[in-house]
């Protein structure tokens, strides 16, 4: 047979082979873990006295088991979003100076030691809370319960060290590095004549950052935090060193109540019942749906950034 | 109110390359003042010290004096913010806010120097944007975001934002290098009609803009390559055109180099 000159070339079969057979096996795997999970999960769910969703107990290794993912799920957001609250400002001040104030030879040493914070294990984190955080926490915790106690979340008659509040600000601590970092990125691609055009007016760098930088990096920034609140909901070790580990929705974050999903799992694992495992498994499927929800809602936010497209300059 | 600039042996330095050196020179209120040269002659750079944001790049730094009138911009008690608010400048490339409406852009200056009311903000923005040639076009859609402009309205733009907070003095660098032909024309007819109020300096790689739009010229040039540029010659535009007193100049007008 007469070879075309347009032949295909020999190396593009195994190599699209290869490449095809990689996307395929992760698919596959993401499937089978999940099925496990949602198999696994079933039985429990069937055998579970109460309704799952609005049940606050956790008592899935009893002969009669009732559980419920409602304080686990209150306790994992409320955590997470007070850490939101705590690491943001502080993670854009961090990224501002760096990108903005400090001099170079600083910054760039500052960005290494941010780096390196991200790269600490959780369990150091957790062991850190536990020594030195919660007996620390009782200072600041009574001055917020004397004097902001009428707020809803500073009520209550005792103060606690190891609280949801205490756990809050080790998650805090841990989601600051990755939302400086990106936040840095962020506003070291506001553009240079954008920024140029606001000093030609007599800015100063706090007004040129407020007029140029900040606006520019506004989505970013929220995709960071974004991601930081994923993480600060799916860790664990970390907190479940620090929770009190009750099962109650208590808003009152000084208070000895507190849990989240991925803390009672590591917490409960160990001595669960066939049934009990298969409850816990259950809850990491709702924590698996939180996290989606909150990683959809970044990636709305981020393709919302590409009609904002002003910042193509 | 327009004022003069008087310059007397400036250098610029970035970092330790000196990339001018021993500028001495005069630039008169009420008039435009043409700035030509070769690439890397350091005339932008010298622009750019008019203003002080020549030290915005990390490294840079001058020598010399630059008197404002009375006021000398170096003095160690002068704030370059200040300085700034009162030499206003326009870019190469059109560069209005991105995240703000066409009003807001040019209501930012304004809006540094302490709150107005809506109203008096309203007035300036509409003169400025009038002084500037673009009111008929955008009138109609002020809460518009300037990015939604072309190039040559873009750039209007700018020079409204600018004139926005009266400054004294209008830098220009290169204005129209990014512009058509017809958008350039319109930024020409503007700095005619801005002469009369503002000091105007602008730079320009396009000889025959500098001769048609300004009074005074100032040829730079550089010995060779790292250099530091020098002003070479400086005088009335029609005498730099037509019978210059310097060698290179008269090389470089012609089309000789550069």
């Amino acid at each position: 047979m007469r070879r075309s000159a347009f032949r295909r070339s020999r190396g593009e079969g195994p190599f699209r082979f290869a490449t095809t057979g990689a996307g395929i096996l992760l698919l596959a795997i993401m499937a089978a873990i999940a099925v496990f999970l949602v198999v696994k999960a079933v039985p429990a769910l069937q055998a579970n006295t109460s309704h799952f969703l609005t049940e606050k107990v956790w008592t899935p290794n009893a002969t009669k088991p009732v559980f419920g993912i409602a304080a686990l799920a209150f306790g994992t957001v409320l955590s997470s979003f007070l850490a939101l609250i705590m690491a943001v400002p502080i993670a854009i001040g961090v990224a501002l100076f760096i990108s903005h104030y400090a001099p170079r030879r600083l910054a760039g040493v500052l960005g290494y030691v941010i780096d390196l914070l991200a790269a600490v294990p959780s369990v150091v984190y957790g062991l850190w809370g536990v020594i030195f955080l919660i007996p620390f926490m009782q200072g600041p915790s009574t001055f917020l319960n004397t004097y902001f106690g009428w707020i809803p979340l500073f009520a209550g008659d005792a103060v606690y060290g190891k609280s949801m509040l205490t756990a809050s600000v080790v998650l805090a601590i841990m989601i600051l590095p990755i939302i400086a970092a990106i936040s840095r990125e962020v506003f070291l691609q506001a553009p240079k004549m954008i920024e140029e055009a606001s000093l030609a007016l007599g800015a100063t760098r706090w007004e040129m950052i407020r007029m140029s930088v900040l606006p520019f990096g506004r989505p970013g920034v929220i995709s960071a935090a974004m991601l930081g609140l994923g993480r600060a909901m799916g860790e664990t070790i970390a907190v479940a060193l620090i929770f009190p580990a009750t099962f109650d929705i208590d808003i009152r974050v000084l208070s000895a109540n507190g849990n989240s999903i991925a803390a009672n799992i590591a917490n409960g694992f160990g001595e669960a019942t066939p049934i009990g495992q298969g409850a816990l498994i259950a809850s990491g499927l709702v924590l698996f749906i939180i996290t989606l929800v909150v990683n959809m809602a970044a990636r709305l936010i981020i393709a919302r950034r590409k009609e904002f497209s002003g910042a193509a300059a | 109110m327009a004022k003069q600039i008087e310059v007397s042996d400036l250098d610029a330095y970035y970092g330790s390359h000196k990339a001018i050196e021993g500028i001495t020179m005069t630039v008169e209120p009420r008039s435009v003042t043409a700035f030509i040269g070769p690439s890397g002659c350091g005339k932008s750079t010298f622009l750019r010290t008019l203003n002080r944001m020549h030290e915005v790049i990390p490294g840079a730094r001058v020598q010399g004096k630059i008197m404002l009138e009375d006021q000398d911009l170096y003095d160690k008690d002068v704030d370059p913010v200040s300085v700034r608010r009162t030499v206003g400048m326009v870019f190469q490339r059109p560069n209005p806010f991105p995240t703000m409406s066409i009003f807001d852009n040019v209501a930012a200056g304004l809006r540094l120097n302490g709150r107005i009311s809506k109203s008096e903000a309203q007035g300036i923005v509409e003169t400025s944007l009038k002084d500037a040639n673009l009111w008929n076009e955008v009138k109609d859609r002020l809460n518009k975001p300037g990015s939604g402009l072309s190039g040559g309205q873009q750039q209007r733009l700018c020079i409204a934002r600018a004139i926005a907070v009266s400054p004294a003095v209008l830098l220009m660098d290169e204005p129209c290098s990014a512009l058509d032909p017809i958008s350039t024309l319109a930024i020409e007819d503007l700095i005619a009609k801005l002469k009369n109020d503002y000091t105007i300096v602008i730079v320009t790689h396009n000889m025959q803009q500098a001769a048609r739009v300004s009074d005074r010229t100032a040829f730079f040039n550089l010995a060779g390559q790292g250099q530091p540029g020098k002003l070479v010659e400086m005088d009335e535009t029609s005498k730099i055109f037509t019978n210059p007193t310097q060698k290179a100049t008269e090389d470089y007008i012609t089309g000789r180099f550069g």
